[in-house]
């Protein structure tokens, strides 16, 4: 394959969707999926073959639309039309209206500030193209990143460019991508390894899950570009093994990407040769550190080791290795084509671009959203999100989940990226966003959480291992009303030693959502431990096992 | 009604030499795929899980033989990550989201109804064999919490009264 090939293939494929004057975009990620969204697109199929429109109507499965609180989901490319939980039984309404009025029933506003306020470059292709087919991806410029990095760039002016775009790593921690990529680069040794990290763990976190759903070909572009820049040959996908969907889609790309030969031997006609692997996570959600995702690519216990050494010198057997997350990979293909300043022209001062966040919990519309950097928390909240369902009042936001804090409506003005965030003691995290009302008992979320690090760590270390089930014990006396007057001091003290004490990333940000309710709710705590009563009303069932 | 039926492991010990060697088969296959190299303890013990169901503790030993690993760390990889079993399944499996959406969303209620209702918790089987309970830290169906796996098929919008039907009527008895 050469460059040649690439744009002959786009202009086939783009040429081929033109001759149909409809296309019928259904969702089939798994959100959609599991409302029955097969089931319909199998039947608009079946009834369009019947009615012979075959030639010039096409039904596409396509990712995930964002808008997953109202699935299944289908648009309608040409018209600009959405259609929110259409069932098998609307399809020959649908069919009828096609160049006509639309099914006025099933319309889902798309000028609604869901759809208006947001800015797609992760999620450009999501709900657009085919995610089993690569050649919908190449009309859409895809490979177009790769081939222009191979072929007319060196590895050190694509790192320049992706320094200069002020890219940040979305897993969580924000560490800048040029720095990282530069370590690998660096870093001696002729066997270097390339690691996407896509064991998305966070309860409530699902974006990577859909991005690797709906656009496999873009975080497989996102990694030839790292292997190139650092010069690593083999690359791994690792992937959770509780999403097989996603696990289905990266696998078929690949096989395509092998077939077409954008991976392999001699990409573009170059001597840069890159391969990648999947492997699949077994539950565990430590590895989603580095190490102890390495160790797990090893076929190992996935416990973290202590660093330095880092990846990047020190990694999977003992090679230098580039981890990155799922977001970040897939940024960097439209940040090489358009460039870094392109890139850096979104967002905030110290957060560039955009952030992908998994809107859920008490809100209106749940679903996957793309924002820029520094949009405000009451903008995705309430204008995004549509506010709080049944007229309750909203109470916190959480993110980052297990490693994150929740948020009080007294900062929802804060503009969202990496450094207000850590400011008010939460993160950024992968982006999981979970939006609680006045039902929801602070104490109860904290021991929640709690009790997922608990059962999370890997019992390395003494602080974590003996310190989540402590501070566990304590959180469950409070919800259950039984605590004493010491424990808030103790809970206190143990939060403080974990942090400071603890190997890795997990017990060091385990008593994030612990410390942020005792800051900001602490009502919350004086109400079940002083007059043994929840103030939210959520925790009878607890006082009744307790 | 609980304690009728054979207990679960007897399906599976009387089960003849053949039917073994087929189902060893994609574990071999994987095995040979890395070239039977120790890393590919992880993905061999997912085709164990995926063909006997659970992890045998004959297989183990197999697999601990032909990837020449110590047993002690086939033990140790096979009990620290949550995906892999030693025990044999129920007929069906009932999977409930913990995630936090679906935690806030009332997954814990419907946890506690099972208790109540069916009597297990998760990991455990119901006693007549038919129904395995597990608990998903986080499906990632967030959009339609509180969300359960019913063998393999996902649903959301779940309430006790829903997942203790769907339960019953795998066990065979009407609530």
């Amino acid at each position: 394959m050469n460059i040649e090939d690439l744009h002959q293939i786009a202009r086939i494929e783009k040429s081929k969707q033109e001759g149909f004057q409809h296309q019928i975009h259904v969702c089939v990620a798994a959100g959609c999926l599991s409302c029955g969204s097969g089931q319909l697109k199998e039947a608009l199929e079946k009834e369009i073959a019947r009615r012979g429109l075959d030639t010039w109507c096409r039904v596409k499965g396509v990712g995930c639309l964002g808008l997953c609180t109202a699935g299944p989901l289908l648009s309608l490319e040409t018209a600009g039309i959405f259609y929110q939980g259409v069932k098998v039984s609307d399809v020959s309404d649908i069919l009828e209206a096609l160049g006509g009025a639309p099914v006025e029933r099933l319309i889902c506003p798309v000028n609604s500030a869901f759809f208006r306020r947001q800015v797609r470059i992760v999620l450009e292709n999501c709900g657009r193209i085919d995610p089993e087919r690569i050649e919908e991806y190449m009309a859409e410029s895809g490979y177009g990143g790769l081939a222009l990095a191979v072929s007319q760039m060196s590895p050190t002016e694509v790192i320049e460019e992706v320094s200069r775009s002020g890219l940040r790593g979305r897993g969580g921690a924000g560490f800048p991508t040029g720095l990282k990529w530069t370590s690998v680069a660096k870093a001696s040794g002729l066997t270097k390894f390339v690691i996407c990290n896509a064991d998305e763990g966070d309860p409530g976190a699902f974006m990577d899950r859909s991005v690797l759903e709906s656009d496999p070909h873009r975080v497989i572009e996102g990694m030839a570009i790292a292997g190139y820049a650092t010069g690593a040959s083999q690359g791994y996908i690792y992937v959770r093994a509780e999403y097989p969907l996603a696990v289905k889609r990266v696998r078929l790309a690949l096989f395509q990407a092998e077939r077409m030969g954008v991976l392999g031997n001699n990409i573009f006609n170059t001597s840069f040769s890159f391969n990648i692997k999947v492997r699949l996570g077994a539950g565990a959600f430590v590895c989603g550190e580095e190490t102890a995702l390495i160790a797990s690519i090893e076929g190992r216990m996935g416990r973290p080791r202590p660093r330095p050494p880092f990846p990047a010198e020190f990694g999977l057997w003992e090679h230098p290795t580039l981890i990155n997350n799922v977001e970040t990979f897939a940024n960097v293909p439209p940040l090489i084509r358009k460039g870094g300043r392109w890139f850096a022209g979104l967002g905030t001062e110290k957060s560039k671009g955009t952030k992908v966040f998994a809107l859920a919990g008490k809100i209106m519309n749940t679903g996957l959203i793309e924002v820029p950097m520094g949009t405000s928390l009451r903008d995705i909240v309430f204008d995004i999100g549509g506010g709080i369902p049944r007229g309750k009042e909203f109470k916190a936001v959480q993110t980052g989940g297990p490693s994150g804090g929740c948020i009080p409506g007294q900062f929802l003005d804060m503009p969202v990226d990496y450094d207000s965030l850590a400011k008010v003691g939460s993160i950024m995290g992968s982006g999981g966003m979970i939006v609680m009302d006045e039902s929801s008992c602070m104490v109860d979320v904290a021991r929640f959480f709690m009790e997922f690090c608990m059962s999370e760590s890997c019992g390395k270390c003494a602080p974590c291992r003996v310190g989540t089930r402590q501070i566990y014990d304590i959180l469950c006396r409070i919800t259950g009303n039984l605590s004493g007057p010491d424990d808030l001091a103790m809970l206190e003290d143990l939060c403080d030693l974990m942090k400071s004490t603890s190997l890795c990333g997990l017990g060091q940000s385990a008593p994030n959502p612990v410390l942020t309710t005792l800051r900001y709710f602490r009502d919350d705590y004086l109400s079940h431990i002083h007059d043994k009563r929840c103030l939210a009303g959520a925790c009878k069932a607890a006082r009744e096992v307790a | 009604m609980k304690d009728q039926g054979a207990p679960p492991e007897a399906s599976v010990q009387v089960s003849s030499k053949s039917v073994e060697d087929r189902r060893l088969r994609l574990v071999n296959r994987t095995m040979q795929l890395y070239r039977n190299e120790a890393h590919a303890l992880i993905e061999t013990l997912h085709a164990v899980q995926e063909s006997f169901g659970y992890l045998e503790e004959d297989v183990l030993k197999y697999v601990a033989r032909t990837l020449r690993v110590p047993l002690s760390r086939v033990y140790a990889v096979a009990t620290f990550y949550h995906s892999f079993s030693l025990k044999p399944p129920g007929e069906h499996t009932c999977v409930i989201c913990m995630g936090t959406a679906c935690y806030i969303g009332g997954s814990g209620a419907i946890l506690d109804a099972l208790r109540e209702g069916e009597g297990i918790v998760s990991g455990e089987t119901t006693s007549d064999g038919k129904v395995s309970l597990l608990v998903a830290r986080c499906l990632g169906s967030c959009g339609l919490a509180p969300a359960g796996v019913f063998d393999g098929e996902v649903t959301g919008k779940l309430d006790s009264e829903h997942v203790l039907e769907r339960i019953g009527r795998w066990r065979g008895h009407e609530h």
